[in-house]
């Protein structure tokens, strides 16, 4: 006997933002991002320890099919333009998380001729995480924090508004 | 076979086109002309008492002060366990070098690098193309002269000190 036939009818009253913000964030679809060694430590965020899965985000592997992207590692200039048109394929609403140092700022690599000093310099960060390289758990927290921020959007809001703007 | 040995051997095959043998450094190294690399490297492959099948590295020095950019070839011979390292010097405004890429399929992107980051180009080489910095970038990062530009398509390349 399925669960649903002995459940009473429900309803359940919410704003509509908040429902779509729910279902938004509770399906992110992030983009396999790895640039440096902290590609290592995002694999291993998806993967069964850590396993972010709880928390419903997928990897996947084409910037068109994805929400999140998920910048692990260094960014070098010549990778920036790419990163750009990476972000730019995504479909709205889409969200960046800076992951380790080299993507927050440059980090060790800050004053090299070839890397580009930032993500932030290319396309918008939603979350920057610290750390070389984060750790799963650190990269979790991100997530979490991501969904956080998520939950506090005024979707609907926003797109009657934006035509007024442009 | 000791650097002495190998020097013998080049300068009886090539001449004057091998220059000086510096045996009092760590790693002797003999000078060679930038036009006859190519040959001087397959010469060392081809022969069985030498047969230098490895090039370990290649890699270029900027030296501003005497005008000349360096090139500087580190060898290595599995088979006699014996290595040697070669020299090319090239004039720093218009560095030319003939290519080691047939000899050592190696080279390939090591030459790559060093046209990438100096600026020398590599007669005969197959795919001269930057390795590292993006196609469109002006300027040889390593040269000692080599001025950072600004920004790169809009992504400024400065950024503040995080200790101020």
């Amino acid at each position: 006997m399925s669960l649903i036939n002995t459940m009473p009818e429900m309803v359940l009253t919410t704003k509509a933002d908040q429902f779509l913000n729910w279902t938004r964030k509770s399906s992110v679809w992030w983009m396999l991002f790895g640039l440096a060694c902290c590609a290592i430590e995002m694999m291993q965020t998806q993967g069964p320890r850590a396993d972010v899965d709880r928390f419903g985000t997928a990897p996947r592997a084409a910037p068109r099919q994805s929400d999140l992207m998920i910048v692990a590692g260094t960014l070098t200039l010549k990778m920036a333009l790419r990163t750009k048109l990476l972000y730019e394929q995504m479909p709205e609403p889409r969200y960046v998380i800076s992951m380790g140092s080299c993507a927050n700022c440059g980090g060790l690599f800050q004053l090299a001729y070839s890397v580009c000093d930032g993500v932030d310099k290319v396309i918008p960060v939603d979350v920057y995480i610290p750390g070389c390289p984060p750790r799963p758990e650190a990269l979790t927290e991100g997530i979490l924090k991501l969904q956080e921020k998520m939950m506090q959007e005024k979707w609907l809001v926003r797109r009657s508004a934006a035509p007024a703007a442009a | 076979m000791d650097a002495a040995a190998i020097y013998e051997r080049l300068k009886a095959r090539f001449g004057d086109q091998v220059g000086d043998c510096h045996l009092q450094t760590l790693d002797p190294f003999i000078m060679v002309q930038p036009s006859t690399i190519e040959e001087v490297g397959r010469f060392l492959k081809s022969e069985p008492d030498l047969s230098f099948d490895c090039l370990t590295n290649e890699s270029g020095v900027d030296g501003k002060a005497q005008g000349v950019i360096q090139i500087v070839y580190h060898l290595y011979s599995y088979r006699h366990r014996h290595g040697i390292v070669l020299k090319v010097e090239t004039p720093r405004d218009y560095p030319v070098v003939r290519t080691v890429e047939h000899v050592w399929k190696g080279a390939n992107w090591l030459e790559r690098e060093i046209y990438d980051l100096l600026g020398v180009t590599f007669e005969g080489h197959v795919d001269l193309r930057r390795l590292l910095m993006p196609e469109d970038w002006v300027g040889y990062p390593l040269r000692k002269d080599f001025v950072e530009p600004e920004e790169y398509h809009g992504i400024s390349t400065r950024r503040e000190s995080l200790l101020k």
